[in-house]
């Protein structure tokens, strides 16, 4: 019999619900977000109310019995949200509170091979938002950004953006998740934004120069120097699209601006 | 600001730039200070990638393609007919400061043509960068290119500002350097290495008695040599490669297959193909020798001069060494287990953290990520099966080469494919 444990998608709301598998000891639970949730047809279903108090505890012991090299791994898996991943990482708990110690590196036990696959991607994913995100100046001092990464990886780019400008405001979006970060100097929030577009217009921020009219002339400008740069470096001679592809996945095209028509 | 102009002038030099390969801007130590700009610690980012595939990571220009030498590799030479301009000072930080700003690169890396003297040239460089730190408070990546000939009073300012220097050898023979740089001599490439090794040296010295003394170059210095123009083979290369990385420190040494762009009869013709998957072939060279524990001599000598087109040099070299396996996953020592053809230095981590919990079979080799279709040759592990026939170097390549699907083995077949 399976019980099905349905939190708000939340780290906390999970680490909470790791407590209750402990509290109500039970011997089959999938662990789901709310927002996918289905009916399961013989089982129980129970939602999880995220508790700060429960969810510290889990987090303290782990971490403790971790070290912080497994629980980043651990963390990172879970932002990677493939279905599924909670009980893997259910069962890396299980492995670790039994035995006392995290199975660091036993890359021949599955959880811990399927922990560190997720980890790995949500890893890339990080790097390359912290490479194709392209900020547009928007206002008289304010850097913006859209971005919709495959891995929730806000929280964890936060610190090289707010490390690498320093010196300016910026805002950087993710249109899928529909929450920002947001650095005023001083330190970075989670914020929301009420847009006027519909869905599917807020990426407009990156269409071609000739038509976009919300950017100053000095805006348009950079991008466009930009572009030409892109365009000059290309050596004709040596084109091979696969690689360039392999390197720079269609769907991130959109927000480029060298890849912009 | 010009627009149009400046459009016009980073169009012509960024294209005259682009022969320079080095793009790495990794391993510095200048963290983002008083709230400035930038920061370049650790990891580079390649922040996008050119349709040829390279990665764009620094503003690569140069400061003017106007030049007084005749280099009949370079598209800069003087005798070329192409149009020629120049950056101010204060246009080129302007665009490293603005297109860093907006994310769209790591830093500079600037080189020039040679106007007037190497002097003149070399010290517009270091202005540049020096206004950069100074003025702009910018903390992200700078690379200087060095200019042969450039004195060593020059050479030591320009290493307070930039992360990187390198001076390119283009030719990796003596002789072939006369044939097309008659006007360049070997010791002016050598000469600017020296004084930045120096440097670097002495800096580091002082660094640990006096907390303040400023870094000095912190990401080294690198160089790049053109192949495939003056028929050196694979063993000159590597061996001169070998060379800069023991005599100067290098941290990279760079390979660029000759693009022919001059219709010249000591160089081959216009129009010959760029030899990329030659270019390819010594890069994973350099990696061995770099991060896979080989020595140069293992992989090239006398009776082996040039690297195989159609294999990898580390399966190459397995199957040169047969008696060296095959090599017991669960015992070898790192060294053996980084020797293996298929296995990756990454592969080999997970196998030394992996065994100490369980003695690994296949399934798991295959699950760390080993390719096996080359790989299962050269190991044993825990299971019974495995390669038992004893196979000759020329079977066990033939039967990799049938069960492979590399991208370039149509370059190696005899067969005639007319459509």
């Amino acid at each position: 019999m399976n019980e099905l444990l349905q939190y708000d998608g939340s780290f906390n709301g999970f680490l909470t619900a790791v407590f209750d598998v402990y509290a109500h000891k039970l011997k089959n639970p999938i662990i789901q977000k709310t927002s996918l949730a289905q009916d399961q047809l013989f089982g129980e279903m129970q939602t999880i109310i995220t508790d700060q108090d429960k969810a510290d505890r889990v987090f303290k012991k782990l971490k403790k019995l971790c070290g912080s090299n497994d629980f980043n791994q651990f963390y990172r898996a879970f932002l990677s949200e493939i279905s599924g991943i909670e009980n893997t990482l259910l069962d890396y708990c299980r492995i670790t509170f039994k035995n006392g110690t995290s199975p660091s590196g036993d890359y021949g036990n599955i959880t811990v091979l399927k922990m560190s696959q997720a980890a790995k991607m949500v890893g890339r994913e990080k790097h390359r938002m912290e490479a194709f995100i392209r900020f547009h100046l928007i206002e008289e001092d304010v850097y913006y950004a859209n971005c919709e990464p495959d891995f929730n990886v806000l929280p964890l780019i936060s610190k090289h953006f707010k490390n690498r400008y320093a010196d300016q405001k910026w805002i950087i979006y993710d249109l899928n998740r529909d929450y920002g970060i947001s650095y005023d100097l001083e330190k970075v929030d989670e914020v929301t934004i009420q847009f006027n577009d519909p869905r599917a217009q807020r990426g407009i921020m990156n269409t071609g120069v000739v038509e976009e009219s919300r950017f100053r002339e000095s805006e348009n400008n950079y991008r466009d120097l930009w572009n030409q740069y892109f365009k000059s470096t290309n050596i004709e001679s040596r084109k091979n699209m696969k690689l360039h592809l392999q390197h720079v996945p269609k769907r991130y095209w959109k927000y480029l601006s060298e890849k912009v028509a | 600001m010009n627009h149009e102009r400046i459009k016009e002038k980073l169009e012509i030099l960024a294209d005259a730039a682009k022969y320079d390969v080095s793009c790495s801007s990794s391993g510095s130590k200048r963290q983002n200070k008083n709230k400035g700009l930038g920061d370049s610690t650790g990891m580079g980012i390649c922040h996008s990638y050119t349709e040829d595939g390279r990665c764009v990571s620094l503003l690569k220009i140069l400061l003017t393609n106007v030049c007084i030498f005749d280099c009949a590799y370079c598209v800069t030479r003087k005798s070329n007919d192409i149009k020629r301009a120049a950056f101010t000072v204060q246009e080129v930080v302007d665009l490293t400061i603005n297109f860093y700003r907006r994310n769209y690169i790591e830093g500079l890396f600037l080189s020039s043509g040679i106007f007037k003297s190497p002097d003149a040239t070399m010290e517009r460089l270091v202005r540049v960068a020096k206004k950069l730190r100074e003025e702009e408070n910018f903390n992200g990546y700078i690379h200087l290119k060095s200019i042969p000939g450039a004195s060593d009073e020059l050479m030591r300012e320009a290493g307070l500002y930039a992360d990187r220097l390198s001076v390119n050898i283009e030719i990796p023979t003596k002789a072939g350097l006369k044939l097309l740089a008659p006007d360049k001599d070997h010791k002016d490439f050598i000469q600017p290495m020296k004084a930045v090794k120096n440097s670097i040296d002495l800096y580091k010295s002082e660094k640990k008695i006096i907390k303040s003394t400023p870094v000095y170059a912190p990401a080294g210095q690198s160089t790049q040599m053109i192949v495939g123009a003056t028929g050196e083979s694979d063993r000159d290369v590597m061996y001169s490669a070998n060379f800069f990385y023991n005599k100067f420190n290098m941290k990279r040494v760079y390979y660029s297959g000759y693009i022919p762009v001059a219709d010249d009869s000591r160089l081959p013709a216009l129009g010959t193909e760029v030899p990329m998957m030659r270019e390819n072939r010594l890069y994973q060279t350099d990696w061995l020798l770099r991060f896979y524990g080989f020595d140069v001599r293992e992989i090239l000598n006398d009776q082996h001069q040039n690297l195989d087109m159609d294999i990898d040099p580390k399966l190459s070299w397995a199957l040169r060494n047969l008696d060296q396996f095959p090599v017991d996953i669960n015992k070898a020592d790192k060294r053996m287990l980084a020797r293996i053809p298929g296995v990756g230095m990454k592969s080999v981590h997970k196998i030394i953290s992996a065994r100490r919990y369980r003695k690994l079979g296949w399934e798991h080799l295959k699950a760390i990520g080993i390719s096996m279709n080359r790989g299962k040759y050269f190991i044993t592990c825990d299971s019974r099966e495995f390669e038992r026939r004893d196979l000759t170097g020329i079977q066990i390549k033939n039967q990799i080469l049938l069960s492979g699907a590399s991208k370039y083995s149509k370059n190696f077949t005899n067969q005639l494919s007319l459509f």
